[in-house]
């Protein structure tokens, strides 16, 4: 039977149960899928052994009755989570060769349910990067294609976004520190969701900025995103930041009703500069919403031109002290010493062998931003500008609104290569739409919107109340049938 | 505030990454870019306002201070570029 990677997670599990096909074929078709699709460098630790065995034992289980709704779904997963026994190295070489002795929490959650692991995905270094450029496997390509050069397909999650678009799994992990899941999911036509922060633990997932790192499903659709999303919540106990609420049925919340709903449209997300084709895929969402029922609404969120500073000074001093850990002693890569070199000369000649450079510059502003004299300047400052961006939020949702509509990113995929003279700052702005969510701790949402003149997709994006994702998908379905985007990228691969 | 390759040199001593003399004063440059962009942030009346700690509004739930965990050295040591006789192995620290 062909074609049985291109399902959605809801038909494979329909499917799955009326007999039609089984885990074991779905499995297979993905695994050769993979194998066709070097070019594109998205999956780099495959496992198929592991994929055929959990798939097996998931046929025996749909068979047996009463399987979850994840059961016999196979996925690809970010190299950031830690799988026990598998390589897991955060796409950097400082972490080459470390096989954890555990599995995350949230694969581990996934494989309870009957998922089915194909493999490990590429991904920015250390999920530092808005490209998948940074990346020790090499850049991975965006299946969108319109000329000869080669796309970005997002970052970090650009392994999970490339996989996902191209059909060589069902869905994939993500995680979004920045924006790392619905940038990627944009520029791919895909769906892409990031928890309330707190909704899903963060514990096995290698950290790089604890306060903003939140995992989430990357899926071709928003009623997958709801199904996996449940799937991968929860309260546990083995990280303090887990929020100890019920998970509810996300899927359930698909209505398709969001009649008198109010849906606020931020004034400050209106950009100098912004494409002409990003304004009218932003109007066309606010008119779908309102031949919906919604009630649109004019809002400001004042300190949004001030998140991205603030995000380039959390991020990288919570990075600094994250990345302290890759000493060369306890895991991964140690450098070869000279005669006379001392423990200090390990740790520095090992982090500049094992770091690359877009982690190297982080974690240098992160330490020069927390060093002595400058703590105050930078860092309490951003922390507090930080505490004035999520109270824009309150605000707005104190006055009644729902969810907010906004872009998902200021332009469509660009080429590989083409930001590489560019000064990192620019490489920053890419993230300018979905930074705030992440200091506010908000679950935010991308939906396939359309495509630009090109030919290449483009998202909006949905941001909701905390803790209300289950409303967030139920809006981002009405905006996805609205849409009605189904174009595929065409297989040149 | 600006950074000279002096403190160039200095910030990547405190992160213990080495980067050769040469490359400094590209270095200082990069980070001098990215903390022009944050030199915004002056913009923000932050007066009265609290440093953000938690962006959920929650206390650090507390346990018990007792072992719920241990006898795994083994696996603490599976990864280890080199480890000797159930330890980690470094160069020599003290003389």
């Amino acid at each position: 039977m062909a074609e049985l990677s291109k399902l959605t997670i809801a038909e494979a599990r329909d499917g799955m149960r009326s007999g039609d096909f089984t885990a074991v074929e779905i499995t297979k078709d993905c695994l050769a899928e993979i194998e066709g699709a070097s070019a594109l460098n998205a999956f780099v630790h495959n496992t198929p052994e592991i994929a055929l065995s959990q798939a097996e034992a998931a046929d025996a289980r749909i068979k047996a009755g009463d399987a979850p709704d994840m059961c016999g779904v196979p996925l690809g997963i970010k190299d950031l989570f830690c799988t026990k026994g598998v390589a897991s190295q955060a796409a950097s070489d400082i972490l080459k060769g470390f096989k954890p002795e555990y599995e995350s929490t949230i694969t581990g959650q996934l494989w309870d349910a009957g998922a089915v692991m194909l493999g490990k995905l590429n991904m920015d270094q250390f999920a530092m990067g808005s490209s998948n450029e940074t990346s020790c496997y090499g850049d991975v390509v965006n299946p969108w294609k319109i000329d000869d050069r080669n796309l970005t397909p997002g970052g970090s999650s650009g392994g999970s976004s490339s996989a996902v678009a191209a059909d060589l799994c069902l869905a994939a992990t993500g995680t979004d520190t920045g924006g790392s899941i619905r940038q990627p999911a944009a520029f791919t036509g895909i769906t892409g969701l990031k928890p309330t922060y707190g909704r899903c633990s963060r514990w096995g997932i290698v950290a790089f900025a604890s306060s903003l790192d939140q995992a989430g499903p990357m899926t071709k659709s928003v009623r997958d995103a709801a199904i996996m999303l449940e799937a991968m919540s929860g309260h546990d106990p083995k990280d303090s930041t887990s929020a100890e609420l019920a998970v509810p049925n996300f899927e359930a919340a698909l209505t398709g009703d969001i009649r008198g709903k109010k849906i606020g449209i931020p004034k400050e997300y209106r950009l100098d500069g912004m494409p002409q084709e990003i304004e009218d895929l932003w109007t066309k969402g606010i008119e779908m919403m309102k031949d919906a029922g919604a009630e649109i609404v004019d809002i400001s969120l004042p300190h949004t031109k001030y998140a991205l500073p603030a995000y380039y000074v959390v991020a990288p001093a919570e990075a600094s002290s994250n990345l302290a850990r890759y000493d060369g002693m306890r895991f991964g890569h140690r450098a070869g010493l000279s005669q006379g070199d001392g423990i200090t000369e390990m740790y520095e000649k090992t982090r500049a062998e094992g770091f690359g450079p877009e982690v190297q510059r982080r974690v240098m502003i992160g330490t020069y931003v927390l060093s002595a004299g400058f703590y105050d300047a930078y860092y309490n400052r951003a922390r507090k500008v930080r505490t004035l961006i999520k109270k824009d939020f309150e605000d707005v949702f104190a006055q009644g609104v729902d969810a907010i509509l906004t872009p998902a990113t200021p332009s469509a995929a660009f080429g590989l290569g083409e930001m590489a003279d560019a000064d990192p700052v620019q490489m920053y702005l890419n993230d300018v739409f979905t930074v705030t969510v992440n200091l506010a701790g908000l679950p935010g949402i991308a939906v396939p919107a359309g495509l630009d003149k090109q030919g290449l997709p483009l998202g909006l994006q949905l941001i909701g109340r905390p803790w209300e994702e289950a409303d967030l998908l139920n809006h981002a379905f009405v905006l996805e049938r609205a849409a009605g985007f189904v174009e595929k990228p065409n297989k040149w691969w | 505030m600006s950074i000279d390759t002096k403190t160039a040199g200095r910030v990547a001593k405190l992160a213990r990454i080495a980067v050769p003399e040469e490359d400094l004063p590209k270095l200082a440059d990069e980070l001098n870019g990215i903390l022009d962009f944050m030199e915004q942030l002056n913009e923000v009346d932050v007066d009265g306002v609290e440093p953000m700690t938690s962006v959920t509004p929650q206390r650090l739930k507390r346990r018990e201070d007792v072992v719920t965990d241990g006898n795994q050295q083994g696996a603490v040591l599976a990864n280890a570029p080199d480890a000797r006789e159930g330890f980690f192995a470094v160069p020599k620290v003290v003389e």
